[in-house]
Protein backbone atom coordinates (compact mmCIF):
# COMPACT_ATOMS: atom_id res chain seq x y z
CA UNK A 1 0.00 0.00 0.00
CA UNK A 2 1.43 3.36 -1.03
CA UNK A 3 1.22 6.64 0.79
CA UNK A 4 -1.67 7.97 -1.27
CA UNK A 5 -3.70 5.00 -0.06
CA UNK A 6 -3.17 6.10 3.53
CA UNK A 7 -3.99 9.68 2.68
CA UNK A 8 -7.23 8.70 0.97
CA UNK A 9 -8.17 6.60 4.00
CA UNK A 10 -7.29 9.46 6.33
CA UNK A 11 -9.40 11.91 4.34
CA UNK A 12 -12.31 9.48 4.35
CA UNK A 13 -12.00 9.15 8.10
CA UNK A 14 -11.81 12.91 8.59
CA UNK A 15 -14.91 13.42 6.45
CA UNK A 16 -16.85 10.78 8.38
CA UNK A 17 -15.72 12.17 11.72
CA UNK A 18 -16.40 15.80 10.94
CA UNK A 19 -19.77 15.38 9.23
CA UNK A 20 -21.19 12.95 11.76
CA UNK A 21 -19.55 14.93 14.58
CA UNK A 22 -21.22 18.17 13.55
CA UNK A 23 -24.56 16.50 12.83
CA UNK A 24 -24.65 14.54 16.08
CA UNK A 25 -23.76 17.67 18.06
CA UNK A 26 -26.53 19.63 16.34
CA UNK A 27 -29.16 16.95 16.94
CA UNK A 28 -27.73 16.12 20.35
CA UNK A 29 -28.05 19.78 21.24
CA UNK A 30 -31.73 19.80 20.29
CA UNK A 31 -32.36 16.72 22.41
CA UNK A 32 -30.38 18.24 25.29
CA UNK A 33 -32.51 21.40 25.16
CA UNK A 34 -35.67 19.31 25.38
CA UNK A 35 -34.18 17.49 28.38
CA UNK A 36 -33.20 20.75 30.07
CA UNK A 37 -36.64 22.24 29.48
CA UNK A 38 -38.65 19.25 30.64
CA UNK A 39 -36.62 17.96 33.57
CA UNK A 40 -37.93 18.25 37.12
CA UNK A 41 -37.26 21.82 38.22
CA UNK A 42 -36.47 22.77 34.62
CA UNK A 43 -37.77 25.75 32.69
CA UNK A 44 -40.94 23.93 31.67
CA UNK A 45 -41.16 20.63 33.58
CA UNK A 46 -42.87 17.78 31.74
CA UNK A 47 -41.96 14.59 33.63
CA UNK A 48 -43.61 12.19 31.14
CA UNK A 49 -41.72 13.57 28.15
CA UNK A 50 -38.46 13.77 30.07
CA UNK A 51 -38.71 10.20 31.33
CA UNK A 52 -39.49 8.71 27.92
CA UNK A 53 -36.69 10.63 26.25
CA UNK A 54 -34.38 9.62 29.05
CA UNK A 55 -35.34 5.97 28.54
CA UNK A 56 -34.80 6.09 24.76
CA UNK A 57 -31.36 7.66 25.18
CA UNK A 58 -30.34 5.03 27.70
CA UNK A 59 -31.62 2.30 25.41
CA UNK A 60 -29.60 3.54 22.43
CA UNK A 61 -26.52 3.92 24.59
CA UNK A 62 -26.76 0.36 25.91
CA UNK A 63 -26.65 -1.18 22.43
CA UNK A 64 -23.27 -2.60 21.50
CA UNK A 65 -22.11 -0.11 18.88
CA UNK A 66 -21.38 -2.73 16.23
CA UNK A 67 -24.90 -4.17 16.47
CA UNK A 68 -26.43 -0.71 16.30
CA UNK A 69 -24.37 0.03 13.18
CA UNK A 70 -25.47 -3.18 11.49
CA UNK A 71 -29.09 -2.39 12.28
CA UNK A 72 -28.76 1.15 10.98
CA UNK A 73 -26.94 0.44 7.70
CA UNK A 74 -30.21 -0.28 5.84
CA UNK A 75 -31.27 3.22 6.83
CA UNK A 76 -28.23 4.55 4.96
CA UNK A 77 -29.57 3.04 1.76
CA UNK A 78 -32.73 5.10 2.18
CA UNK A 79 -30.98 8.33 3.16
CA UNK A 80 -27.78 8.38 1.06
CA UNK A 81 -28.59 5.66 -1.48
CA UNK A 82 -25.88 3.17 -0.55
CA UNK A 83 -24.99 0.97 2.40
CA UNK A 84 -21.28 0.68 1.64
CA UNK A 85 -18.47 3.18 2.05
CA UNK A 86 -17.77 6.47 3.75
CA UNK A 87 -21.05 8.18 2.92
CA UNK A 88 -23.05 5.20 4.11
CA UNK A 89 -21.19 5.09 7.42
CA UNK A 90 -22.04 8.69 8.24
CA UNK A 91 -25.71 7.86 8.86
CA UNK A 92 -25.30 5.16 11.54
CA UNK A 93 -22.33 7.00 13.02
CA UNK A 94 -24.40 10.13 13.48
CA UNK A 95 -27.41 8.34 14.86
CA UNK A 96 -25.31 6.28 17.23
CA UNK A 97 -23.52 9.39 18.47
CA UNK A 98 -26.62 11.56 19.03
CA UNK A 99 -27.67 10.03 22.38
CA UNK A 100 -24.11 10.27 23.64
CA UNK A 101 -23.82 13.88 22.46
CA UNK A 102 -27.19 14.73 24.01
CA UNK A 103 -26.08 13.41 27.39
CA UNK A 104 -22.77 15.24 27.28
CA UNK A 105 -24.41 18.53 26.29
CA UNK A 106 -27.18 18.09 28.85
CA UNK A 107 -24.53 17.53 31.51
CA UNK A 108 -22.68 20.69 30.46
CA UNK A 109 -25.80 22.84 30.52
CA UNK A 110 -26.69 21.42 33.93
CA UNK A 111 -23.46 22.78 35.37
CA UNK A 112 -24.82 26.34 35.06
CA UNK A 113 -25.53 27.69 38.54
CA UNK A 114 -29.26 27.76 39.29
CA UNK A 115 -28.78 31.21 40.82
CA UNK A 116 -27.62 32.63 37.50
CA UNK A 117 -30.71 31.23 35.79
CA UNK A 118 -32.86 32.71 38.53
CA UNK A 119 -31.20 36.09 38.03
CA UNK A 120 -31.85 35.86 34.29
CA UNK A 121 -35.53 35.16 34.99
CA UNK A 122 -35.62 38.04 37.45
CA UNK A 123 -34.71 40.57 34.77
CA UNK A 124 -37.30 39.26 32.35
CA UNK A 125 -35.50 36.72 30.15
CA UNK A 126 -37.66 34.40 28.07
CA UNK A 127 -36.88 30.68 28.26
CA UNK A 128 -35.21 30.71 24.85
CA UNK A 129 -33.04 33.64 25.94
CA UNK A 130 -32.09 31.76 29.09
CA UNK A 131 -30.85 28.86 26.96
CA UNK A 132 -29.01 30.86 24.32
CA UNK A 133 -27.91 34.03 26.09
CA UNK A 134 -27.23 32.62 29.53
CA UNK A 135 -26.81 28.84 29.77
CA UNK A 136 -24.90 28.40 26.53
CA UNK A 137 -22.60 31.30 27.35
CA UNK A 138 -21.96 30.10 30.89
CA UNK A 139 -21.49 26.46 29.94
CA UNK A 140 -19.23 27.19 26.99
CA UNK A 141 -15.87 26.07 28.42
CA UNK A 142 -17.50 22.92 29.75
CA UNK A 143 -19.26 22.38 26.41
CA UNK A 144 -15.95 22.64 24.56
CA UNK A 145 -14.58 19.83 26.70
CA UNK A 146 -17.72 17.81 26.07
CA UNK A 147 -17.59 18.39 22.32
CA UNK A 148 -13.96 17.29 22.29
CA UNK A 149 -15.09 14.10 23.97
CA UNK A 150 -17.87 13.59 21.45
CA UNK A 151 -15.44 13.92 18.53
CA UNK A 152 -12.94 11.52 20.05
CA UNK A 153 -15.70 9.02 20.62
CA UNK A 154 -16.73 9.33 17.00
CA UNK A 155 -13.13 8.64 15.93
CA UNK A 156 -13.43 5.34 17.76
CA UNK A 157 -16.88 4.64 16.30
CA UNK A 158 -15.67 5.48 12.77
CA UNK A 159 -12.81 3.00 13.06
CA UNK A 160 -15.32 0.33 14.03
CA UNK A 161 -17.60 1.33 11.16
CA UNK A 162 -14.71 0.42 8.86
CA UNK A 163 -15.03 -3.21 9.85
CA UNK A 164 -18.58 -3.51 8.60
CA UNK A 165 -18.42 -1.69 5.32
CA UNK A 166 -17.57 1.87 6.18
CA UNK A 167 -14.43 3.43 4.69
CA UNK A 168 -11.49 5.23 6.22
CA UNK A 169 -8.57 4.22 8.40
CA UNK A 170 -10.61 1.63 10.28
CA UNK A 171 -11.42 -0.19 7.05
CA UNK A 172 -7.76 -0.17 5.97
CA UNK A 173 -6.66 -1.44 9.35
CA UNK A 174 -9.09 -4.34 9.35
CA UNK A 175 -9.04 -5.28 5.65
CA UNK A 176 -5.32 -4.93 4.90
CA UNK A 177 -3.68 -4.98 8.31
CA UNK A 178 -5.68 -7.64 10.09
CA UNK A 179 -7.20 -9.95 7.46
CA UNK A 180 -4.05 -9.97 5.28
CA UNK A 181 -1.64 -10.05 8.20
CA UNK A 182 0.18 -6.94 7.07
CA UNK A 183 1.42 -5.75 10.43
CA UNK A 184 3.05 -2.61 9.01
CA UNK A 185 -0.25 -1.37 7.61
CA UNK A 186 -2.00 -2.19 10.89
CA UNK A 187 0.59 -0.29 12.91
CA UNK A 188 0.62 2.73 10.59
CA UNK A 189 -3.18 3.10 10.56
CA UNK A 190 -3.39 2.71 14.32
CA UNK A 191 -0.70 5.39 14.74
CA UNK A 192 -2.62 7.68 12.37
CA UNK A 193 -5.77 7.25 14.44
CA UNK A 194 -3.81 7.99 17.60
CA UNK A 195 -2.47 11.18 16.01
CA UNK A 196 -5.98 12.27 14.98
CA UNK A 197 -7.21 11.78 18.55
CA UNK A 198 -4.23 13.68 19.97
CA UNK A 199 -4.82 16.59 17.61
CA UNK A 200 -8.53 16.80 18.47
CA UNK A 201 -7.74 16.70 22.20
CA UNK A 202 -5.10 19.40 22.00
CA UNK A 203 -7.34 21.69 19.96
CA UNK A 204 -10.07 21.13 22.57
CA UNK A 205 -7.66 21.92 25.40
CA UNK A 206 -6.49 25.11 23.75
CA UNK A 207 -9.97 26.43 23.13
CA UNK A 208 -10.94 25.53 26.68
CA UNK A 209 -7.95 27.36 28.14
CA UNK A 210 -8.62 30.46 26.09
CA UNK A 211 -12.24 30.46 27.31
CA UNK A 212 -11.55 30.21 31.02
CA UNK A 213 -9.05 33.07 30.98
CA UNK B 1 -46.91 50.65 46.18
CA UNK B 2 -46.63 46.96 46.94
CA UNK B 3 -49.68 45.56 48.68
CA UNK B 4 -49.43 42.05 50.02
CA UNK B 5 -52.89 40.72 50.72
CA UNK B 6 -53.51 37.50 52.68
CA UNK B 7 -50.57 35.89 50.91
CA UNK B 8 -50.27 32.11 51.15
CA UNK B 9 -47.49 29.92 49.81
CA UNK B 10 -47.25 26.16 49.95
CA UNK B 11 -44.68 23.69 48.69
CA UNK B 12 -46.66 20.49 48.42
CA UNK B 13 -48.20 20.03 51.85
CA UNK B 14 -45.79 22.34 53.57
CA UNK B 15 -47.01 25.87 54.25
CA UNK B 16 -44.20 28.40 53.95
CA UNK B 17 -46.18 31.64 54.14
CA UNK B 18 -49.42 31.92 56.09
CA UNK B 19 -51.84 34.78 55.62
CA UNK B 20 -49.33 37.60 55.34
CA UNK B 21 -50.61 41.11 54.66
CA UNK B 22 -48.76 44.42 54.65
CA UNK B 23 -47.98 47.35 52.41
CA UNK B 24 -44.70 48.74 51.21
CA UNK B 25 -44.83 52.43 50.35
CA UNK B 26 -43.29 53.97 47.28
CA UNK B 27 -39.77 55.23 47.84
CA UNK B 28 -39.15 53.64 51.22
CA UNK B 29 -36.52 51.12 52.23
CA UNK B 30 -38.44 48.27 53.77
CA UNK B 31 -36.83 45.40 55.66
CA UNK B 32 -38.04 41.85 56.07
CA UNK B 33 -36.11 40.09 58.85
CA UNK B 34 -36.21 36.71 60.44
CA UNK B 35 -34.18 33.61 61.02
CA UNK B 36 -33.37 31.30 58.13
CA UNK B 37 -36.26 29.27 56.86
CA UNK B 38 -39.08 31.54 58.02
CA UNK B 39 -40.14 32.24 54.46
CA UNK B 40 -38.72 35.72 53.98
CA UNK B 41 -36.81 34.94 50.77
CA UNK B 42 -39.85 33.11 49.43
CA UNK B 43 -41.99 36.13 50.20
CA UNK B 44 -39.54 38.34 48.33
CA UNK B 45 -39.65 36.00 45.31
CA UNK B 46 -43.44 36.18 45.29
CA UNK B 47 -43.19 39.93 44.68
CA UNK B 48 -41.51 39.44 41.29
CA UNK B 49 -43.33 36.16 40.61
CA UNK B 50 -40.19 34.02 40.70
CA UNK B 51 -42.29 31.95 43.08
CA UNK B 52 -45.91 31.46 42.08
CA UNK B 53 -48.26 32.29 44.94
CA UNK B 54 -50.68 29.70 46.32
CA UNK B 55 -53.31 32.05 47.73
CA UNK B 56 -54.07 35.70 48.39
CA UNK B 57 -52.52 38.28 46.12
CA UNK B 58 -49.85 40.89 45.65
CA UNK B 59 -50.73 44.20 44.04
CA UNK B 60 -47.99 46.24 42.43
CA UNK B 61 -49.31 49.78 41.89
CA UNK B 62 -52.76 48.25 41.83
CA UNK B 63 -51.98 45.46 39.36
CA UNK B 64 -52.68 42.01 40.71
CA UNK B 65 -49.80 39.58 40.18
CA UNK B 66 -52.09 36.56 40.11
CA UNK B 67 -53.90 38.02 37.09
CA UNK B 68 -50.76 38.25 34.94
CA UNK B 69 -49.86 35.87 32.11
CA UNK B 70 -46.25 35.03 31.19
CA UNK B 71 -45.76 38.18 29.16
CA UNK B 72 -47.35 40.26 31.91
CA UNK B 73 -44.92 38.78 34.41
CA UNK B 74 -42.01 39.59 32.12
CA UNK B 75 -43.18 43.19 31.87
CA UNK B 76 -43.53 43.29 35.65
CA UNK B 77 -39.94 42.12 36.07
CA UNK B 78 -38.81 45.02 33.93
CA UNK B 79 -39.78 47.37 36.72
CA UNK B 80 -38.88 45.10 39.64
CA UNK B 81 -35.24 44.08 39.65
CA UNK B 82 -33.38 41.95 42.12
CA UNK B 83 -29.95 41.37 43.65
CA UNK B 84 -28.82 38.21 45.40
CA UNK B 85 -26.60 36.91 48.18
CA UNK B 86 -24.32 35.14 45.70
CA UNK B 87 -24.43 37.98 43.16
CA UNK B 88 -25.39 35.58 40.33
CA UNK B 89 -23.27 37.24 37.68
CA UNK B 90 -22.36 35.42 34.48
CA UNK B 91 -18.80 34.23 35.00
CA UNK B 92 -18.07 34.15 31.29
CA UNK B 93 -18.98 37.81 30.80
CA UNK B 94 -17.15 40.97 31.78
CA UNK B 95 -18.65 43.51 34.19
CA UNK B 96 -19.78 45.62 31.24
CA UNK B 97 -21.37 42.64 29.47
CA UNK B 98 -23.12 41.57 32.67
CA UNK B 99 -24.66 45.01 33.10
CA UNK B 100 -25.67 45.00 29.42
CA UNK B 101 -27.44 41.65 29.52
CA UNK B 102 -30.92 42.76 30.68
CA UNK B 103 -30.89 45.53 28.05
CA UNK B 104 -29.91 43.00 25.37
CA UNK B 105 -32.73 40.75 26.53
CA UNK B 106 -35.13 43.66 26.16
CA UNK B 107 -33.81 44.53 22.72
CA UNK B 108 -32.44 47.97 23.51
CA UNK B 109 -30.34 49.71 20.87
CA UNK B 110 -26.70 48.57 20.96
CA UNK B 111 -25.09 52.00 21.18
CA UNK B 112 -27.43 52.96 23.98
CA UNK B 113 -26.62 49.76 25.88
CA UNK B 114 -22.92 50.55 25.81
CA UNK B 115 -23.23 54.10 27.11
CA UNK B 116 -25.78 53.18 29.75
CA UNK B 117 -23.72 50.23 31.03
CA UNK B 118 -20.67 52.43 31.40
CA UNK B 119 -22.69 55.11 33.11
CA UNK B 120 -24.07 52.56 35.61
CA UNK B 121 -20.66 51.05 36.35
CA UNK B 122 -19.36 54.57 36.95
CA UNK B 123 -22.26 55.17 39.31
CA UNK B 124 -21.42 52.12 41.43
CA UNK B 125 -17.75 53.08 41.49
CA UNK B 126 -16.30 50.55 39.04
CA UNK B 127 -15.04 52.86 36.32
CA UNK B 128 -11.78 50.93 36.07
CA UNK B 129 -13.35 47.46 36.00
CA UNK B 130 -15.36 47.51 32.76
CA UNK B 131 -13.55 44.54 31.26
CA UNK B 132 -12.98 42.50 34.41
CA UNK B 133 -14.68 39.16 34.72
CA UNK B 134 -16.34 38.25 38.04
CA UNK B 135 -13.45 35.89 38.82
CA UNK B 136 -11.09 38.83 39.27
CA UNK B 137 -13.54 40.96 41.30
CA UNK B 138 -13.95 41.01 45.08
CA UNK B 139 -17.31 40.18 46.70
CA UNK B 140 -18.17 43.84 47.14
CA UNK B 141 -17.27 44.61 43.55
CA UNK B 142 -19.39 41.72 42.31
CA UNK B 143 -22.37 43.03 44.24
CA UNK B 144 -21.76 46.49 42.73
CA UNK B 145 -21.86 44.97 39.25
CA UNK B 146 -25.08 43.16 40.22
CA UNK B 147 -26.55 46.46 41.47
CA UNK B 148 -25.58 48.18 38.20
CA UNK B 149 -27.20 45.32 36.30
CA UNK B 150 -30.33 45.63 38.43
CA UNK B 151 -30.57 49.34 37.61
CA UNK B 152 -30.14 48.88 33.86
CA UNK B 153 -33.85 48.80 33.02
CA UNK B 154 -34.66 51.79 35.28
CA UNK B 155 -36.68 49.77 37.80
CA UNK B 156 -39.14 51.25 40.28
CA UNK B 157 -38.51 48.55 42.85
CA UNK B 158 -35.29 46.80 43.88
CA UNK B 159 -35.50 43.51 45.77
CA UNK B 160 -32.43 42.58 47.82
CA UNK B 161 -32.17 38.95 48.92
CA UNK B 162 -29.54 38.77 51.68
CA UNK B 163 -27.47 41.05 49.47
CA UNK B 164 -24.81 41.70 52.09
CA UNK B 165 -24.78 38.35 53.87
CA UNK B 166 -21.73 37.09 51.99
CA UNK B 167 -19.73 40.27 52.56
CA UNK B 168 -17.43 41.42 55.36
CA UNK B 169 -18.64 44.20 57.71
CA UNK B 170 -16.83 47.06 55.95
CA UNK B 171 -17.96 46.00 52.49
CA UNK B 172 -21.47 45.56 53.87
CA UNK B 173 -21.42 49.22 55.00
CA UNK B 174 -20.27 50.35 51.56
CA UNK B 175 -22.95 48.37 49.75
CA UNK B 176 -25.61 49.64 52.16
CA UNK B 177 -24.63 53.24 51.60
CA UNK B 178 -24.73 52.61 47.86
CA UNK B 179 -28.27 51.24 48.22
CA UNK B 180 -29.23 54.27 50.28
CA UNK B 181 -27.81 56.56 47.63
CA UNK B 182 -29.78 54.75 44.92
CA UNK B 183 -32.94 55.01 46.99
CA UNK B 184 -32.48 58.74 47.43
CA UNK B 185 -31.26 59.62 43.94
CA UNK B 186 -33.59 57.51 41.84
CA UNK B 187 -36.51 57.25 44.28
CA UNK B 188 -36.43 53.49 43.93
CA UNK B 189 -38.39 51.49 46.49
CA UNK B 190 -36.05 48.97 48.08
CA UNK B 191 -37.17 45.78 49.81
CA UNK B 192 -34.42 44.20 51.87
CA UNK B 193 -34.56 40.63 53.09
CA UNK B 194 -31.88 39.94 55.68
CA UNK B 195 -31.05 38.18 58.88
CA UNK B 196 -28.54 40.91 59.80
CA UNK B 197 -29.98 43.40 62.28
CA UNK B 198 -27.29 45.96 61.41
CA UNK B 199 -28.65 46.09 57.87
CA UNK B 200 -32.13 46.88 59.10
CA UNK B 201 -30.91 49.50 61.56
CA UNK B 202 -28.62 51.04 58.99
CA UNK B 203 -30.90 51.60 56.04
CA UNK B 204 -34.50 50.51 56.64
CA UNK B 205 -37.26 52.90 57.57
CA UNK B 206 -39.80 50.21 58.28
CA UNK B 207 -39.47 46.54 58.98
CA UNK B 208 -41.55 43.39 59.13
CA UNK B 209 -40.35 40.62 61.41
CA UNK B 210 -41.22 37.15 60.21
CA UNK B 211 -41.61 34.03 62.30
CA UNK B 212 -42.55 30.66 60.83
CA UNK B 213 -44.29 32.03 57.76
CA UNK B 214 -46.10 34.88 59.48
CA UNK B 215 -45.38 38.52 60.22
CA UNK B 216 -45.00 38.80 63.98
CA UNK B 217 -44.22 42.51 64.16
CA UNK B 218 -44.26 45.42 61.77
CA UNK B 219 -43.45 49.07 62.17
CA UNK B 220 -40.92 51.88 62.09
CA UNK B 221 -37.43 50.59 62.70
CA UNK B 222 -36.40 53.01 65.45
CA UNK B 223 -39.57 52.43 67.44
CA UNK B 224 -39.38 48.67 67.08
CA UNK B 225 -35.78 48.46 68.16
CA UNK B 226 -36.09 50.88 71.03
CA UNK B 227 -39.08 49.11 72.41
CA UNK B 228 -38.64 45.62 71.12
CA UNK B 229 -41.59 43.30 71.48
CA UNK B 230 -41.30 39.62 72.17
CA UNK B 231 -40.69 38.61 68.58
CA UNK B 232 -37.85 41.05 68.03
CA UNK B 233 -36.24 40.15 71.37
CA UNK B 234 -36.38 36.53 70.37
CA UNK B 235 -34.76 37.39 67.09
CA UNK B 236 -31.92 39.46 68.48
CA UNK B 237 -31.52 37.03 71.34
CA UNK B 238 -31.68 39.82 73.86
CA UNK B 239 -32.94 38.57 77.12
CA UNK B 240 -31.67 41.18 79.51
CA UNK B 241 -34.21 40.30 82.19
CA UNK B 242 -31.77 37.65 83.28
CA UNK B 243 -29.05 40.20 83.96
CA UNK B 244 -31.30 42.69 85.75
CA UNK B 245 -31.21 42.75 89.54
CA UNK B 246 -34.21 41.58 91.56
CA UNK B 247 -36.79 44.20 92.38
CA UNK B 248 -38.17 47.07 90.42
CA UNK B 249 -36.48 48.53 87.41
CA UNK B 250 -37.54 51.13 84.90
CA UNK B 251 -36.59 51.10 81.29
CA UNK B 252 -36.33 54.53 79.64
CA UNK B 253 -36.44 55.04 75.93
CA UNK B 254 -34.50 57.95 74.59
CA UNK B 255 -35.89 59.11 71.32
CA UNK B 256 -34.27 61.68 69.05
CA UNK B 257 -35.43 64.73 71.07
CA UNK B 258 -34.03 63.50 74.36
CA UNK B 259 -30.77 61.96 73.41
CA UNK B 260 -28.90 65.23 74.00
CA UNK B 261 -30.47 66.17 77.34
CA UNK B 262 -29.13 65.17 80.71
CA UNK B 263 -32.36 63.56 81.86
CA UNK B 264 -30.88 61.09 84.31
CA UNK B 265 -28.63 63.40 86.25
CA UNK B 266 -31.29 66.10 86.35
CA UNK B 267 -33.78 63.65 87.74
CA UNK B 268 -31.44 62.50 90.48
CA UNK B 269 -30.81 66.09 91.53
CA UNK B 270 -34.37 67.33 91.33
CA UNK B 271 -36.08 64.35 92.98
CA UNK B 272 -33.21 63.60 95.32
CA UNK B 273 -33.44 59.88 94.64
CA UNK B 274 -30.81 57.20 94.29
CA UNK B 275 -30.84 54.50 91.68
CA UNK B 276 -28.33 52.43 89.80
CA UNK B 277 -27.97 52.17 86.09
CA UNK B 278 -28.01 48.47 85.34
CA UNK B 279 -28.29 48.22 81.59
CA UNK B 280 -27.96 50.53 78.65
CA UNK B 281 -27.62 50.65 74.95
CA UNK B 282 -27.08 53.32 72.34
CA UNK B 283 -27.80 52.61 68.73
CA UNK B 284 -27.51 54.32 65.42
CA UNK B 285 -30.62 54.18 63.27
CA UNK B 286 -30.10 55.66 59.84
CA UNK B 287 -27.99 58.38 61.46
CA UNK B 288 -30.15 59.02 64.55
CA UNK B 289 -28.57 58.04 67.83
CA UNK B 290 -31.18 56.54 70.08
CA UNK B 291 -30.92 54.60 73.27
CA UNK B 292 -32.56 52.76 76.06
CA UNK B 293 -31.49 52.61 79.66
CA UNK B 294 -32.62 50.52 82.61
CA UNK B 295 -32.36 51.87 86.12
CA UNK B 296 -32.92 49.82 89.23
CA UNK B 297 -34.88 51.80 91.83
CA UNK B 298 -36.29 51.60 95.33
CA UNK B 299 -39.94 50.56 95.28
CA UNK B 300 -40.89 53.64 97.30
CA UNK B 301 -39.52 55.98 94.64
CA UNK B 302 -41.40 54.33 91.81
CA UNK B 303 -44.35 56.73 91.59
CA UNK B 304 -42.18 59.80 91.93
CA UNK B 305 -39.85 58.72 89.17
CA UNK B 306 -42.58 57.65 86.81
CA UNK B 307 -44.48 60.90 87.14
CA UNK B 308 -41.27 62.89 86.67
CA UNK B 309 -40.34 61.01 83.50
CA UNK B 310 -43.87 61.15 82.15
CA UNK B 311 -43.91 64.87 82.69
CA UNK B 312 -40.75 65.08 80.60
CA UNK B 313 -42.42 63.02 77.92
CA UNK B 314 -40.15 60.05 78.09
CA UNK B 315 -41.43 56.62 77.18
CA UNK B 316 -40.85 54.04 79.86
CA UNK B 317 -41.57 50.54 80.94
CA UNK B 318 -41.65 49.18 84.46
CA UNK B 319 -39.92 45.85 84.85
CA UNK B 320 -40.54 43.81 87.95
CA UNK B 321 -38.01 41.03 88.33
CA UNK B 322 -39.18 38.64 91.03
Amino acid sequence: MNSSGYITALLESLIMISISGVLSILFGFLVAIVLIFTKEGGLNPKPALYNSLDFIINMFRSFPFIILMIMLFPLSRIIVGTSIGTQAAIVPLTIAAIPFAARIIEGSLNTVDAGIIEAARSFGSKNSQIIFKVMLVEALPNLVQGITNIFINIVGYSAMAGTIGGGGLGAVAINYGYYRWEDTILVITVIMIIVVVQIIQSIGNRVYKSLIK
Amino acid sequence: MIEIVNLEKQYGNQTVIKDVSFKIKNGEIFGIVGRSGVGKSTLLRCINALEPISGGDILIDGTSISSLDNEGIRQLRKKISMIFQNFNLLNQKTALENVSLPMEIWGIDKSKIMSKSKELLDLVGLRDKYDSKPKSLSGGEKQRVAIARALSMDPEILLCDEATSALDPNTTKEILSLLKKINEEFKITIVVVTHQMEVVKDICQRVAIMESGMVSALGDVDELFLNPGKSLKKLIGEDELEVLPKGTSIRLFFTKEFSNQSIITNMARELDVNFSIVWGKLENFSGNVLGSLVISIDDKDQEKIISYLEKKGIALEVIINE
